[in-house]
């Protein structure tokens, strides 16, 4: 098992560096100019070069480069333009609020999703099927910020059901004392049920928005996984020694067929962390894609590369935990390591 | 490969091994029987799946209005009639008006021509770059399997719409810059399966033959192994024309998209979102239905296109 | 572990977190939320300190709402509102004022404390105006407009009585002194948390509020939200009504007016015009409009380079404009137009006012023709992204409009933080863009975007020495109190703008503030963002 952790980590070395130096001159190359930002709208050409030598941002990009991998190996990653605070700062306050969306949101995809594959899987071909397919083909078509829009229009404005957009928690509750930084958790852990139902609330709409936008790749694996596994020898034998349906279908049919799925998950979980910038946008949530793309319209290089880096790490991490997971679950996998 | 890989690699190709000899048979035996074949054997599989049906009819229409849809929109998309700004469906106007006066049907027919093009063009660049790319690696194998495979992993730690969010803003908000960060988002994936594939055929028969026939090693990457990787890419490619829509929709709501006036599915959306509030639905809702159809009806092509080329992979 | 036992568990977790139906609305929190009062807005401040580098405009709100000035202004009422009177000054922190033949000398009152609980003294005062004229950026140009740029014009007498000695005469002085710059910080305070790279304690005064005001930060999260509570011991002016205040940033247009007409928002004046008609003749909130003051929107071309180096040319736009296009559908009749203004009709001494030029698309036509141009031209118009609301579907419209006399427009979106770069650098051909000038007097516009010494703001580099010495003459016989050459030398420049036209203003802008009907003492100043001292709740 360590031998795969650490194989795994040196092969994701080369691609960590790619990441860094590729978002570093991406950032470069963005149109707009902080030195100008910085001296601020009445500057003169003198000033904003004063500001330009004082940021470092006159040396050639090769010493910026230097400059900026040490800055990294000190774990500094520099500071914000728009919001005046040390990068990692930032993020260690927004992770938790973009990761609890992304996971609540992938809970509920999951849970309409599998079922939705399994039942296709056990009536291929039929209307069930081809229905399943059309429902979760259909929540993958529209853009991910329309979906949102249509559901804070139903939902919160003409039916009055969700609460007000504004965010994790309504204005008149303070966050539960920061543990995990899920406020879910949090709220349990404080004991208080009223903050938790309350941040329940405001997840809704968005954990909706996200989640229909992931059911699609996860009913077709399910569907495919169970398909697969359903024509195997094993499940030939459960049913033939008269095992009821449920049985066969749950206890010995899904559990093997779970490892394409939580493959799946792994790979939609990093393709939701990148994705969900503009739920974010909709519903004013206080995340880090929200963060990454304000950074981005205003050209504030090291918001946008504290984000890439993170999720790029996020991601090494995320299908290190999978490859474990898959060595916990099927034990042939093991082996291959 | 790594484990991630292979369990996909695996899981869609059922039996591994097996699949890929399948594969290889069947081209030859289609080639024998000609497109008669063929066509029987797509009237059969639409006759089997009707959505599969739904979806090709689609398309043929979604095509015509991108060919002939510019010719005959009632009104000119881009004429402004203030007067006549914020009026909902009705006669005159099939879809109603948007802000500035323009009609939205008309709009919403020529914007197929603009979607679909950028929806072509980013499919067709990245079967290139990716395609090339990873039949070279799977064939080639050594140096150039690893610069590819480093490549496409580094691409694949990026979040994915982020990195096109920052070449669109590093390049410039224009169609064709869209197209070039849609293509290189989706360059892994080709890259994977075409390697993956590459790899099963290097030792083939024919490939062999070929070879010995005194191809050289480029000559047989273009001639004998891209066109047989082509029916597998095909459903990858109906899924990513789906995907590219959608991303310059993402791209719009952010202000990166095409440059007004250019009528186009997504930023059409993202303008007449603002305006749901205030009770003018039209102005999104009908743009946002011809993109989800369209998407819709990509998405599920892919699938008839699988059930076609390669039965065994269905989902 | 052993893998039914994973799987088993797993399964519990999954349980455990189910699903219960949203909670919409808890009685306890009804009364503090009587005492609150929230505003939405798309974006909010970076920085709490309008010193501060890089202090974007939301910032101003907080530094006017939490520091103390010298001087403010009193109120007149315009259109049964509150609007600040710009010739009126009211003491704030100085109980007196003397203005001299070259100086102006001014009485603290003896009560001023800041939040602290330590007394305001002239030394803080001769503290924060040394900070505002060195610390560069907007803080220093803003003071320069009013001739105050150096650390020995300002004096602290004694304790209590502080001088402020003239560079030269200028009218502006007096005024510059009530605008938001000249704040008075808790020097002691700061200093305290300044260190020898940070001389000025920039980056304490960023995170905290350290002045006199009514409102102080009790927590600002960057991105988020802004909390303000009342300072219940100001002594600057009547307590002020409302306790707690929370300034939300919500970026979707769509759901600031959800939250507005849904009642769970209380103020926002960040809507598209469209609403904001909309809300009014719904009935449901009270909608404010008020002109800028001293603002217009433009469109801009450069005269340095052709084709709008031409005269004829630049007045071939001027007549091709769609004007009363943009009114309606851009702007929902929200602005004064500054067009149209009929033939024959005399020039006032006012800025702004309408220009003679009206959409008349065959004048145009011959107009470029003479100027040699007969088949048009292709350019490029640029707009700033950052209030593409308006931006956007006036260029669409004025690509259209050019586009009949054969003017082939492609428009350039510029994002915001970047547009200020693009403009300074002063190539782009064509472009639209908003001035406004904080203190409301002609030649305080001209000064800054036709004056021949090339201010960033003159956008068009403008250069005539005919518009220089009227300008110039303008300003002498403000210092000097000569009203007949002032009216002469206003009424020359704008009829010397007018005809070279090398920016052909379209209309001036409405500040427009949308509020609940239980939200009332909304006032309008120079700076157009909220003064929640007079705002009252229920």
């Amino acid at each position: 098992m360590i031998n795969l952790v650490l194989k795994r980590l040196a092969l994701a070395i080369p691609s960590l560096i790619g990441v860094v130096i590729i978002t570093f001159l991406l950032t470069r190359a963005l149109p707009g100019d902080p030195a100008a930002y910085f001296a601020g709208p009445a500057a003169t050409a003198e000033a904003v070069q004063q500001v330009r030598v004082k940021l470092g941002l006159d040396k050639p990009l090769i010493v910026q480069f230097a400059r900026y991998v040490v800055d990294l190996a000190h774990g500094n990653l520099g500071n914000s333009l728009t919001s005046g605070q040390p990068v990692v700062a930032d993020i260690k306050s927004r992770l938790p609020a973009s990761a609890e969306l992304t996971l609540v949101g992938l809970i509920l995809s999951v849970l309409i999703a599998v079922p939705l594959g399994i039942l296709a899987a056990t009536r291929p071909g039929s209307f069930v099927d081809h229905l399943c397919r059309i429902v979760t083909t259909a929540g993958v078509s529209l853009p991910v910020f329309f979906t949102g829009l249509i559901l804070v229009y139903v939902f919160y404005y003409l039916l009055g059901w969700a609460p007000a957009p504004l965010g994790r928690l309504d204005i008149f509750f303070t966050p539960p004392p920061q543990i995990t930084g899920f406020y879910l958790i949090d709220s349990l852990i404080a004991g208080k049920m009223d903050l938790f139902r309350a941040a329940l609330a405001q997840l809704v709409l968005p954990a909706l928005t996200l989640g229909i936008f992931s059911l699609a790749p996860i009913a077709r694996m399910t569907r495919a996984s169970m398909l697969a596994v359903l024509s195997s020898e094993f499940v030939r034998t459960a049913r033939a020694s008269g095992l009821t349906p449920f049985t066969v279908i749950v206890t010995y049919a899904f559990r093997n067929a779970m490892l394409p799925v939580v493959t799946t998950l792994g790979m939609v979980f990093s393709f939701l962390l990148g994705a969900n910038v503009l739920v974010e946008k909709v519903f004013a949530w206080p995340g880090i894609g929200s963060y990454a793309v304000e950074a981005l319209i205003a050209s504030d290089f090291a918001p946008v590369q504290g984000f890439v880096l993170t999720m790029a790490v996020l991601y090494v991490a995320i299908n290190l935990l999978i490859d474990i997971l898959y060595g916990v679950i099927d034990p042939r996998m093991r082996v291959e390591a | 490969m790594t484990i991630v890989e292979q369990t996909e690699a695996g899981s869609e190709a059922g039996a591994g091994g097996l699949a890929a000899t399948a594969v290889v048979a069947d081209p030859a035996a289609k080639k024998a029987s000609g497109l008669a074949a063929t066509i029987q054997h797509g009237r059969y599989i639409v006759a089997e799946n009707p959505v599969t049906g739904l979806a090709f009819g689609l398309f043929v229409l979604i095509v015509l209005a991108a060919l002939v849809g510019p010719y005959v929109v009632p009104y000119d998309p881009l004429a402004s009639d203030t007067v006549a700004a914020l009026k909902p469906p009705s006669l005159h106007h099939w879809f109603g008006t948007d802000q500035l006066g323009r009609d939205i049907f008309s709009r919403v027919v020529v914007a197929t021509r603009l979607d679909f093009i950028i929806a072509v063009a980013s499919v067709a660049l990245v079967f290139l770059m990716g395609g090339l790319a990873g039949i070279a690696a799977g064939f080639f194998g050594g140096w150039t399997d690893r610069i590819v495979g480093r490549i496409a992993d580094t691409i694949m730690a990026f979040p994915l719409f982020v990195l096109a969010m920052g070449i669109v803003a590093a390049l410039g908000n224009t169609v064709q810059n869209i197209i070039i960060a849609t293509a290189i988002v989706n360059f892994p994936l080709y890259a994977r399966v075409a390697r993956a594939e590459a790899n099963v055929r290097r030792e083939a028969g024919f490939v062999q033959a070929a070879r010995l026939s005194g191809n050289g090693d480029v000559r047989l990457l273009l001639t004998q192994i891209l066109p047989n990787i082509i029916p597998i890419m095909v459903v990858q490619m109906s899924l990513t024309m789906g995907y590219a829509i959608l991303n310059a929709a993402g791209l719009s709501f952010i202000g990166l998209g095409v440059r007004p006036p250019s009528p186009e599915w997504g930023i059409m959306v993202a303008e007449g979102s603002t305006f749901m509030v205030s009770g003018e639905w039209w102005i999104a809702f009908f743009p946002g239905l011809a993109l989800m159809i369209a998407v819709f009806c990509f998405n599920l092509l892919g699938d008839g296109l699988r059930d076609i080329v390669d039965p065994q992979r269905r989902t | 572990m052993k893998r039914r036992d994973f799987l088993k568990s797993v399964a519990a977790v999954g349980a455990g977190g189910a699903f219960s139906a949203p909670a919409i609305w808890s009685s306890a929190k009804a009364q503090s939320r009587q005492e609150t009062l929230l505003i939405v807005s798309e974006s909010g401040p970076n920085n709490l300190d309008i010193h501060g580098v890089g202090t974007n405009v939301p910032g101003y709100e907080v530094s006017w709402n939490c520091y103390d000035r010298l001087i403010s202004h009193e109120m007149k009422s315009v259109n049964g509102r509150p609007y600040y009177d710009r010739d009126k000054f009211k003491p704030e922190l100085a109980e007196d004022m003397n203005i001299g033949d070259m100086s102006v000398t001014f009485k603290l009152r003896k009560n001023g404390t800041f939040q602290d609980g330590t007394p305001v003294t002239a030394k803080d005062v001769k503290w924060s105006f040394d900070r505002a004229v060195t610390v560069g950026g907007f803080p220093t140009f803003q003071m320069g407009a009013g001739s105050l740029s150096k650390p020995e014009q300002f004096v602290a007498v004694d304790d209590n009585t502080f001088r402020v000695d003239f560079l030269r005469k200028d009218r502006l002085t007096v005024p510059d002194l009530a605008v938001i710059v000249p704040c008075v910080m808790n020097s002691e305070l700061v200093k305290k948390n300044a260190t020898a790279a940070d001389p000025w304690g920039l980056e304490y005064t960023k995170q905290n509020t350290v002045g006199s005001g009514a409102y102080k930060v009790a927590s600002w999260t960057a991105g988020t939200d802004v909390v303000l509570e009342r300072n219940d011991s100001w002594t600057g002016g009547p307590l002020p009504k409302v306790k707690r205040i929370i300034w939300r940033m919500v970026p979707s247009a769509g759901n600031r007016r959800a939250l507005l007409e849904r009642g769970d928002a209380d103020i926002s004046y960040d809507l598209p015009n469209k609403d904001f008609v909309e809300l009014k003749s719904d009935g449901k909130l009270d909608i404010i409009s008020t002109p800028y003051s001293n603002g217009i929107q433009y469109i801009g071309m450069n005269v340095k380079t052709p084709p709008f180096d031409n005269l004829k040319v630049r007045q071939a736009v001027a007549y091709a404009l769609p004007y009363q296009k943009i009114m309606d559908a851009v702007l929902f009749g929200l602005a004064s137009p500054l067009f149209g203004a009929p033939a024959g009709s005399a020039t006032q001494v006012a800025w702004p006012q309408p220009h003679g030029f009206n959409t008349d698309i065959d004048k145009a036509k011959a107009l470029l023709a003479e100027a040699g141009y007969p088949n048009g031209f292709e350019t490029t118009i640029s707009f700033d992204l950052g209030f593409a609301g308006v931006n956007e579907p006036l260029c669409v419209l004025v690509q259209e409009s050019l586009g009949q006399i054969g003017i082939k427009c492609t428009i350039n979106k510029i994002p915001g933080a970047n547009w200020r770069t693009e403009l300074n650098k002063k190539v782009l051909p064509l472009y639209t863009n908003v001035f406004s000038g904080w203190l409301d007097y002609p030649e305080y516009f001209f000064i800054w975007c036709y004056h021949g010494k090339n201010s960033i703001f003159n956008t068009m580099s403008y250069q005539s020495k005919d518009m220089d010495a009227l300008i110039e003459g303008a300003v002498t016989a403000a210092a000097n109190g000569d009203t007949a050459s002032y009216d002469k030398d206003v009424k020359g420049f704008v009829d010397l703008a007018f005809t070279d036209i090398p920016r052909i203003p379209l209309y001036q802008p409405y500040v427009n503030v949308a509020m609940q009907k239980n939200v009332s003492g909304y006032a309008y100043w120079f700076h157009r963002r909220l003064d929640y001292r007079g705002l009252v709740k229920g």
